[in-house]
């Protein structure tokens, strides 16, 4: 198991690599990339900001417990920080299971978890030069009011 | 006791900060420090139960504090 928090390009080659074995039948490699467009507008670029040292804390817990729910030790997530373009990855989460079923269910896990706990955020820049922290809403009371750890969990 | 307050993403922009030391009376707690920041000029889009971590952990907001505790004011996260 290893997750990172990476200011380079993922090598998907690699982490591909890193969890194949042969007792495993199945790798699966979900990779998350910068689309083009978000809610009706048409997107720019990217850029990741995180608090680093929670983000790595939650990353580890979530591959852990994957880990458990699951049954394998052949998993390894990278998160790329920084600026990133238009089709770059900016998660990689490699899964290998001796099957498939439990590979797919880990996999998915990993990335909905992610999303919900992981503290990091995106602002998104616009083909018309404006910028906008995504998820943050423009007023009081929208997401994250209200919400636990508990409940995140 | 002083807590270090750290401010991330859309909350940083607003507050103009990403981080600020606040002195406290024993037996602060989360709730307190959420009250002092949305109190703040820019914190209007702060919201009344932002999500919170104390020492790299979410918390909720009865947590008691400790002078030293790191506690982040975490936006809406938008990771993957």
């Amino acid at each position: 198991m290893r997750t990172a928090l990476v200011e380079t390009p993922i090598d998907i080659a690699a982490i591909t690599a890193e969890v194949g074995r042969s007792s495993n039948g199945a790798t699966l490699v979900f990779i998350g990339t910068v689309r083009d467009v978000n809610d009706g507008r048409p997107v720019s670029a990217m850029e990741y900001t995180t608090y680093r040292s929670m983000a790595a804390r939650e990353l580890n817990d979530i591959v852990r417990e994957a880990s458990q729910r699951f049954g394998t030790t052949d998993i390894v997530v990278e998160h790329r920080l920084g600026a990133l373009e238009l089709g770059e990855a900016s998660v990689a989460i490699a899964v290998a299971h001796p099957h498939r079923g439990p590979a797919y269910d880990a996999s998915r896990f990993v990335i909905e978890q992610l999303k919900a706990r992981v503290p990091i955020w995106k602002l998104e820049h616009y083909i018309d030069g404006t910028r906008e922290w995504v998820g943050a809403g423009s007023g009081k009371g929208e997401a994250g009011s209200g919400v636990t750890a508990g409940e995140v969990r | 006791m002083t807590v270090t307050v750290l401010l991330f993403a859309s909350y940083a922009d607003a507050l103009g900060m990403r981080s600020m030391a606040i002195d406290f009376a024993p037996g602060a707690t989360v709730r307190d420090v959420i009250s002092h920041v949305r109190a703040l000029p820019g914190a209007e889009r702060l919201p009344v139960q932002p999500l919170v971590a104390v020492n790299e952990t979410y918390a909720k907001a009865d947590r008691l504090l400790n002078a030293g505790d790191e506690v982040a004011i975490i936006p809406p996260v938008a990771g993957g």
